[in-house]
């Protein structure tokens, strides 16, 4: 019983790009957090109730303090409800939840971080925490609102892609791959599943060791509802069909032990 | 005072259990909420084989509740008995086992084998609305669920609680029929089917179409129709739907059930049991009840 659903403080709250912003709120969840970990926020109407599960952006343990970095899914949404709030506010939040990367196999080794659009905010803690022999960041956006970038620069060498090729490559986060020639032993990725997918056939095909950070709409973020399942290629322990929770197995799967 | 009730000759420790398929086998929960303060767990579906369960998206919120077609995904009875037993077996709990099946054949496989099981309640669910085969099949039509009931009553070692669908005309008559059929209890109600549709995509949200509404905004269909079953039966009535608090519990037992399960709300309140379990109290307490029984039924 060490565990519940807090309201936690929220500390700043920006718009860093269109739809997109960035939540600092203060929770010893905190303390235990991981990149690639995620929590689940609840809105404060008592008409929209699940949880809505976002990816944890940045981590300071010393302050006990997480960032989110979300985009806002429509009018009236839960989100929008999020991006309404202010400074001093508080929000329910349960977390951290799920299993993160497994960013200490990169030691030593040529990486590839990749994000892709509301995929980008994990990795940066991601990039941060990683000590790797070569780092190599490639994100894909939509446009030129490429937010978080500059944060980025810090961590390693930087590649962009944007679909109207506004900045970097015109096209998606595998054509600035082949336009710069990039190699890597190891890739960790979040993104939409277009992206994943892609990501997956190429680690398949130059057998590189590839983590990917699914999505799925979620009921209850903590394993019970059996609605965020995945398709894997072995029979999974727990559900003993071919099915993992991707809140509780996941959100991270190594590429070769799921279908997507 | 009193907390205990007696469904069917269990006696449980107080009259809140989790509705099935929002709780696992309680593993995911054990972390919020202390099992041993539950009347009763009642477990996710389980089949005597592995189901897959639908494609996803499975589910939609929907204002005031949400909207699920998961298709009883469970890991097939063999998992269930070796694994969830006797984890539930640690806790001072009740254990109710709740059944699926896609025949009359499937159910009485798994409520033979789980005959001579420790656990000390079936449900038999006869009313998911999200598969095809089976399930909704038999809870539609009273004839069907007295018939099924009548079977899988001749494997039971434990007492049989029939779970009872909202999609239906007559609740009323349905739980006649399956106390007919020889059912020691009914609860209700299951999710009631819905639909929504996605307007950028133009597409249905769940990959399944149709889905299982349940949650808040459902709460007083289902008061509505624990009132008319718990006054067409003798046998106890398990009252669910909606139930977030425990104001909205306590209405389900004025209204005639002599226990409550708690669901959705499981899913966005993970300790929102205990304070079910407090809030009865605190209520009894205050209003001067001795037992449960004496506040079942009293609205009329």
């Amino acid at each position: 019983m060490a565990r519940k659903k807090e309201n936690v403080v929220i500390l700043s709250q920006e718009m860093i790009a269109q739809d997109i912003y960035s939540m600092w709120i203060k929770t010893d969840a905190a303390k235990e957090a991981a990149p690639g970990q995620f929590i689940s926020m609840y809105t404060n109407d008592g008409g929209r109730l699940l949880p809505r599960p976002i990816s944890i952006c940045e981590i300071n343990k010393a302050d006990s303090s997480l960032r989110v970095v979300y985009r806002v899914t429509g009018k009236n949404t839960g989100t929008e409800l999020f991006s309404r709030m202010k400074e001093g506010d508080t929000i329910p939040v349960i977390g951290p939840l799920g299993n993160g990367f497994p960013y200490k196999e990169a030691a030593g080794k040529k990486v590839f971080l990749m994000g892709g659009g509301i995929g980008v905010p994990p990795i940066l803690e991601l990039a941060k925490q990683m000590e790797c022999g070569k780092k190599q960041i490639i994100m894909g956006y939509r446009d030129a609102e490429t937010f978080l970038k500059d944060e980025f620069e810090k961590y390693g060498e930087v590649y962009i892609s944007t679909e109207d090729g506004g900045v970097g490559t015109k096209g998606n986060v595998m054509d600035a791959i082949r336009e710069n020639g990039l190699e890597a032993d190891m890739i960790f990725a979040c993104g939409p599943t277009p992206m994943l997918r892609a990501i997956k056939e190429y680690a398949g095909e130059n057998n590189i060791v590839c983590y990917l950070s699914l999505e799925e709409r979620m009921a209850c973020g903590i394993g019970a509802c059996l609605a965020c399942v995945c398709r894997t290629k072995e029979k999974d322990h727990h559900s003993n069909v071919n099915n993992k929770r991707i809140c509780k197995d996941g959100p991270v799967f190594l590429s070769t032990e799921v279908e997507i | 005072m009193d907390m205990r009730v007696n469904i069917a000759g269990v006696e449980w420790k107080n009259p809140v259990t989790v509705a099935s398929g929002t709780f696992g086998s309680g593993a995911e929960f054990a972390e919020f909420v202390d099992l041993n303060r539950l009347g009763a767990v009642t477990t996710k579906g389980v089949a005597n084989v592995p189901w897959t369960g639908n494609p996803t998206p499975r589910v939609a919120e929907t204002y005031g509740g949400m909207m699920n077609a998961v298709g009883l995904q469970n890991p097939g009875i063999d998992v269930f008995c070796e694994r969830d037993i006797p984890f539930l077996r640690q806790y001072d709990t009740k254990i109710i086992v709740n059944v699926c099946g896609k025949s009359e054949e499937d159910y009485c496989e798994v409520v033979e084998r789980l005959a001579d099981e420790d656990v000390d309640m079936l449900e038999i669910n006869i009313s998911c609305p999200n598969v095809k085969e089976g399930g909704i099949a038999f809870g539609q039509d009273p004839g069907a669920a007295e018939r099924i009931t009548k079977a899988v009553k001749k494997y039971a070692k434990q007492p049989v609680i029939m779970k009872l669908s909202p999609n239906v005309t007559s609740i009323a008559e349905m739980a006649k029929a399956v106390e007919a059929g020889g059912a020691d209890a009914v609860s209700l109600i299951n999710t009631i089917t819905g639909m929504k549709i996605d307007i950028r995509r133009k597409t249905f949200l769940l990959a399944n179409r149709t889905g299982g509404v349940s949650g808040p905004a459902i709460h007083p269909i289902a008061v509505r129709m624990v009132y008319e079953a718990a006054n067409a039966v003798k046998v106890p009535v398990i009252g669910m739907g909606g139930i977030a608090s425990s104001e909205d519990a306590i209405e389900m037992l004025l209204a005639g059930a002599s226990a409550v399960s708690v669901g959705t709300a499981n899913f966005y309140d993970p300790a929102v049991t205990m304070e079910v379990v407090d809030g009865i109290e605190d209520y009894m307490k205050e209003q001067g009840f001795g037992t449960v029984a004496e506040m079942v039924g009293i609205v009329k």
